[in-house]
Parts: C-alpha cells; structure tokens; sequence
C-alpha cells in the first residue's frame, strides 16, 4: 500500500508556508506604519487556503526550455493579497492602522502555533508507527 | 519560505524610527538656539520616509514581490516655517535693530511625533521577536 507523505499530512505544510507570508505582510505594514503614501495589505487567509487545497487549482506553468521565463508554480497566491479598508482618513494617506495589524499579528502567531503543534503531532505518529514504540 | 527577510524589514523600520527620534531630538535640543540673522537660524528637521519594493530575482512568487517593502528615510526635510522674531536689544546676537530669531520649532508637535514615534518602534520590536520564537519553534518541529 503507498504511503503518500503529502496526503498524510493534510493541508498543514500549506497552512505553515501561508501564515509565515502573512507574517512577512503584516510585518511590511508595521514597518510603514508613518510612511506617506503607503496602503496596508494582508493575505484572504479563507480563500488562499481554498485555492491551495481544491482540486480545481490552476494549472501550475513548468519550464523546459532555458528559454523559458522561470515561473513560480505559487503566483496564484498572489491574487489573495488584497489591500485593507481603512477606518479613518488620514492626511498624508497612510492606511495602516497599528492596534489592527497588531490583533492581526497577534492572530497569526497564534494560528502558526496551532499549525506547528499539528504538524509535530503528525511527525510523532508516524514515528510511533515506524519504531513500533 | 523566506522568513529570514523579516529581520530586514524591520530592521528598516527600527532604524527609521530612530532617525525620527533623532530629529526630534534635535529640534528639542535647539529649540532656543536664537540667532540674529534669520537666514541662519535653526529650522526643524524632519525626516521623509518612503516604502522599497524589495529587490528580488527572476523566478520569485508575485506574492514575495508584491509584499517584502522596507521602509528606508528618503531624506531630512528642514521647515519652511518662519522664526519668530523677538525685540531683545540685550542678547549678544542681536541684530542692529535689536532683534533676534528663534527658531520655529513646536515643542508640542515634537514631543506627540516623539510618543508616535516610540510606540512604532515597539511594534517593530515585538515583531522581530515573536518572529524570531516563531522561527526558533518551526526549527523544534517533530521533536
């Protein structure tokens, strides 16, 4: 019977890689909290995990040719970072809203956790199994 | 997964925010510097900062090029605000008409860009380290 690592581990790996991105975006946002200019972004966590996972994804481009433009088979998650609506008009049109992004950081550390603790778990399991103790 | 980039990002915002209290320093320390020629006295100084699309190779995710902007200061603007002039025929640097002038820094202004300034800071702080924990752990991962 094949033992297919991917499946045993469910959409946790894809979870993981999409939290640490969020991560970096709501980084991003923090750091120009007081630049001119600068919209705030974050990742549809709802819909980048449904096109990560569905079996309808679009098709991923490969490349065999060295003439051929190298194009990462992740672009689709592109499409989910999407801008924030901010709350209150500012002058120097900056929409960053620090306690937002902070709950929203706070949120994702939880979540990448959660991922973490999951995917050990898993790792133990199959450990278990293999060693018999 | 490119996590190691955070530590640039906000290491750029560390160090942005501490341009910034830099210049409200300065402006502090030299609110009173008066002078008796209005061409050469102290403005206030601040600083001007702008978002940079990270610089990425060919073959990165439009996700990693579209986020991953560090801020950097694009440079220190000094005011066009006039300086008050005072009649102070006292003053050693007074001008022959006996006035001096002071320059146009709002110390109210600077102290509120100070407490923005600082809170932005710990922000930037305790996202270097819960990042840091957060990596440290996905490390730990299966043990």
């Amino acid at each position: 019977m094949p033992f297919s690592l991917d499946t045993y581990l469910g959409i946790h790996p894809d979870a993981l890689k999409l939290q640490s991105k969020r991560t970096e975006v709501i980084a991003d946002n923090l750091a120009n909290a007081d630049t001119p200019g600068y919209k705030a972004r974050d990742i549809d966590f709802r819909a980048a995990m449904a096109s990560a996972g569905s079996p309808d994804a679009p098709v991923k481009m490969t490349t065999d040719n060295p003439g051929h433009i190298a194009i990462d088979p992740n672009t689709d998650a592109s499409a989910n970072l999407k801008y924030r609506t901010p709350l209150a008009p500012a002058l120097d049109g900056n929409t960053v809203d620090s306690q937002q992004e902070q709950a929203a950081f706070a949120d994702n550390t939880v979540r990448y956790q959660a991922t973490l603790t999951f995917l050990s778990a898993r790792f133990k399991g199959l450990m278990t199994a293999i060693t018999g103790q | 997964m490119s996590s190691f980039k955070i530590f640039d990002i906000v290491g750029s915002g560390l160090s942005a925010q501490s341009v910034r209290l830099n210049t409200v320093a300065s402006n502090l320390a030299n609110a009173d510097s008066v002078s008796g020629d209005p061409n050469t006295v102290y403005r206030a100084r601040h600083p001007v900062f702008q978002a940079v699309k990270a610089q990425v190779g060919a073959g990165t995710s439009a996700i990693d090029q579209a986020s991953g902007a560090s801020v950097k200061v694009k440079g220190i603007v000094q005011s066009n605000a006039l300086p008050t002039e005072r009649y102070d025929p006292g003053n050693p640097l007074a001008n022959e008409d006996g006035n001096v002038y002071a320059p146009n820094v709002n110390v109210i202004e600077e102290m509120t860009d100070m407490i923005s300034a600082s809170r932005a800071y710990q922000d930037n702080v305790e996202v270097l380290n819960t990042s840091k924990d957060l990596m440290l752990a996905t490390l730990k991962l299966g043990s």
